[in-house]
C-alpha cells in the first residue's frame, strides 16, 4: 500500500519535472517568436521582457521583411545554396569512400582508415588560416566555392556510411555481377539507394552544419552580397538596434524552415546529429 | 535489377573498362575524390599551419623565425583566454554530463508519460544556430531592468544585473548558452546508452531489495560509462574550440577580455591582426591540447586493444 503511494508521487514528481524542464527549454523560443511581433523600437527599448503589451503584437516586421529588406532575402540565398551543395558534394564524396571501406578489401585500406580517424582529430581551427591563405592564392575569397570546398571533407560522415553500408547484403552483389552489371552500376543503381536512410541523416547532418556554419564564412566572406544568414544577423547585432525588425523576425525565419523539417524528419535528425556515437 | 548493364558486357567492353572495372582498381577510385580533396583541403593546410607557426608571414614577405612566435604567445593575454576557456571546459562538461544523464534516466522510466513529446521539446534548441540563440540570450539578458533576466531578479528582490559586463555573468551566459543548447542531443546518446541494461538486471535488484539509488548507481551507471567517456570527450574538444558563444555577446571584443577565447584569440591576432605565423602558434598549442585529449579518449575506450578489423 504505502509503496504504491509513494510510486504514484514519484510519478507526479517526475511527470512535473521535466515538462518544467521542457518549457524552460523551450522558453527562448517562445520568447523569439513573441517578440518577432512587438514594434522594434519597444524591443529595442525594453530587450526581451516577461511583461508586454499583447494589444501592440502585430506583423509589421514580417511585412517589412518580405517587402523591404533586399539583403535579407540575398543572404537567405546565398545559405541555401550554400547549404544545398555542401551536402550534394560531401555526401557524393564521402558515401562512395564509406561504402568502398566497407564492401571491398584493398592494399592500405587499414593504412587509410587509420589516417581519417586522426585527421577527425585535427581541429579546423588549425587548418582556417592556411586555408584562408589559400583561398587568397586561388582568388576564392568571398565565393560560394570558397566557403564550401573545406566543408567537403566529412570524416565523420566517412565512418557512418561505413558502419551503414557494413550492413548492407552483400549477396546482392554477386547477383548483379552475374547479370553483367560494374561495379559502379552496382553502387549507384543498387547499393546506394538501400543507404538512403544514412543519406537522409547525413543530409540532416551536413545541411545543419552548412546552414548555421559560423566562423569560416566570417573569415572567407567579405562583401554584405554574398554573407550566409548567421553572419549577416551578426552584423545587424549591433548596440543600436536600429535593425532588430529584420533581426528578429529575420531569426524566426532561419528557424522555422529547420523545426519544420524536423517534425517531418526526426528520425533523420536524430540520427544525423548523434552521430559520433557510431565512431569504431 | 540492372540488367540493362548486360547489354554493355556482350558487346565487350574496351580493355580500359576492365580494367577500371576490376575489383583491383574499383575501391580506389571509389575513394580517389576524398582523398584527393583531403590532402589538399586537410592534409596540406595543416603541413603549412605547422610551418606557419614557425614563421613570420607578412604580405609578400615570409621568413622562418624559430621559436619566437612560440616564445611571443605564452602572455597574459593568452593565459586569460586559455583560463576563460579552461573554465568554460569545465562547467560545460560537468552540466552536459550530470544533467543529461539524470533526465535520460527519468525519460527511460517507466514513471514517465509523453516521453517522445519531451524528448523532442528538449532536442528543439539545437536546431537553432549559436548566432540566433545568442541574439535570444542577449536580449533576454539585457542590462535594462525590463529585460527578462533582470525582471525575474527583481521579483526575487534581488538586483538587476549587468550580465555582459562582469567576468561571472559574462562566463554563465556562455556556459548557459552551450548548455541550452546541447542538452537534447546528449540525452538522446544517454537514452541510446540504457537501451542496453537488460531488464533481468534491475528485476534481479529488486529481489535483492535495492532501492532506486542503489539500482542507479550500482546497475544503471556502469552501463553508461562507455557513452560518458565519449560525451565528456566531444564536450571538452568543443568546448576548447568555442569561438561563437562568445562572439555573439562581444563581437571583436569583450570588457578586460572576460569572454576572449583561444580561438577567438587566433580570429583576433590571425585574422583582425593579420598575423598569421602567430596565429597558426595558437592554433599547433589549441591542436595538442585536443589531440592529449583524444587520445586519453582511445586509452580509456581501449581501442588500441582492439588492433586491426
Amino acid at each position: 500500500m504505502k509503496s504504491e503511494q509513494r510510486k504514484r508521487t514519484l510519478t507526479w514528481v517526475a511527470n512535473i519535472g521535466m515538462a518544467i524542464v521542457c518549457l524552460i527549454a523551450l522558453f527562448p523560443v517562445i520568447m523569439l517568436l513573441i517578440s518577432s511581433l512587438r514594434p522594434s523600437s519597444e524591443l529595442m527599448r525594453t530587450g526581451i521582457s516577461l511583461a508586454f503589451d499583447w494589444s501592440i503584437l502585430n506583423v509589421d516586421n514580417y511585412n517589412y521583411i518580405f517587402t523591404q529588406a533586399g539583403s535579407y532575402w540575398t543572404w537567405y540565398t546565398n545559405s541555401l545554396i550554400i547549404s544545398a551543395v555542401t551536402i550534394v558534394l560531401s555526401l557524393f564524396f564521402s558515401s562512395m569512400v564509406g561504402y568502398a571501406l566497407a564492401v571491398y578489401d584493398f592494399k592500405g585500406k587499414n593504412l587509410f582508415f587509420t589516417f581519417v580517424v586522426f585527421i577527425l582529430m585535427v581541429p579546423f581551427e588549425i587548418l582556417m588560416l592556411p586555408l584562408f591563405q589559400m583561398m587568397i592564392k586561388v582568388q576564392l575569397v568571398d565565393s560560394y566555392l570558397g566557403v564550401i570546398l573545406p566543408m567537403v571533407v566529412a570524416p565523420i560522415a566517412v565512418f557512418f556510411f561505413r558502419q551503414y553500408a557494413l550492413g548492407l547484403p552483400v549477396q546482392l552483389m554477386d547477383a548483379a555481377r552475374i547479370d553483367g552489371a560494374t561495379e559502379y552500376g552496382i553502387f549507384f543503381k543498387i547499393m546506394l539507394p538501400l543507404m538512403g536512410p544514412s543519406l537522409g541523416a547525413m543530409a540532416i547532418l551536413q545541411g545543419l552544419g552548412s546552414w548555421n556554419n559560423f566562423l569560416w564564412p566570417l573569415i572567407v566572406l567579405r562583401s554584405n552580397d554574398m554573407f550566409t544568414l548567421p553572419i549577416g544577423l551578426a552584423t545587424l547585432l549591433t548596440p543600436y538596434g536600429n535593425n532588430y525588425d529584420v533581426l528578429i523576425a529575420g531569426s524566426v525565419m532561419t528557424i522555422v524552415p529547420i523545426i519544420i523539417l524536423f517534425i517531418f524528419f526526426q528520425r533523420y535528425f536524430v540520427a544525423g546529429l548523434t552521430t559520433g556515437g557510431v565512431k569504431g | 535489377m540492372a540488367t540493362n548493364q548486360t547489354v554493355d558486357t556482350n558487346k565487350g567492353p574496351s580493355p580500359f573498362m576492365k580494367f577500371l572495372n576490376s575489383k583491383k582498381v574499383v575501391p580506389y577510385v571509389f575513394v580517389s575524390p576524398f582523398i584527393l580533396s583531403f590532402l589538399i583541403l586537410t592534409v596540406y593546410p595543416a603541413i603549412r599551419g605547422i610551418i606557419m607557426s614557425f614563421q613570420s608571414v607578412l604580405p609578400g614577405q615570409v621568413e622562418f623565425i624559430g621559436l619566437q612566435n612560440y616564445e611571443r604567445v605564452f602572455n597574459p593575454t593568452f593565459y586569460k583566454a586559455l583560463s576563460n576557456t579552461t573554465i568554460y571546459v569545465v562547467l560545460t562538461v560537468i552540466l552536459l554530463t550530470i544533467l543529461p544523464i539524470i533526465f535520460a534516466v527519468i525519460l527511460d522510466s517507466k514513471l514517465v508519460k509523453l516521453k517522445t513529446l519531451f524528448r523532442a521539446s528538449l532536442f528543439m534548441p539545437t536546431l537553432a544556430s549559436t548566432i540566433v540563440a545568442g541574439m535570444i540570450f542577449r536580449l533576454m539578458f539585457g542590462e535594462t531592468d525590463t529585460a527578462a533576466a533582470n525582471q525575474l531578479l527583481n521579483w526575487l528582490g534581488m538586483e538587476a544585473v549587468d550580465w555582459r559586463f562582469h567576468a561571472w555573468s559574462g562566463m554563465f551566459l556562455m556556459v548557459m548558452l552551450c548548455v541550452w543548447r546541447w542538452l537534447g542531443v546528449n540525452i538522446l546518446y544517454f537514452l541510446a546508452a540504457l537501451q542496453n541494461v537488460p531488464d533481468e538486471l534491475y528485476e534481479a535488484a529488486d529481489i535483492d531489495g535495492a532501492s532506486i539509488f542503489q539500482k542507479f548507481w550500482y546497475v544503471t551507471l556502469p552501463f553508461l560509462k562507455p557513452v560518458t567517456i565519449f560525451v565528456v570527450t566531444i564536450s571538452i574538444i568543443n568546448g576548447f574550440r568555442m569561438f561563437e558563444e562568445s562572439f555573439v555577446f562581444w563581437e571583436a571584443g569583450s570588457p578586460g577580455n572576460i569572454g576572449l577565447t583561444v580561438v577567438g584569440y587566433i580570429y583576433q591576432q590571425g585574422i583582425q591582426q593579420n598575423d598569421m605565423g602567430f596565429g597558426a602558434a595558437i592554433g599547433v598549442i589549441l591542436m595538442l591540447i585536443i589531440f592529449v585529449i583524444s587520445f586519453i579518449q582511445l586509452i580509456l575506450t581501449g581501442a588500441f586493444k582492439r588492433g586491426d578489423e
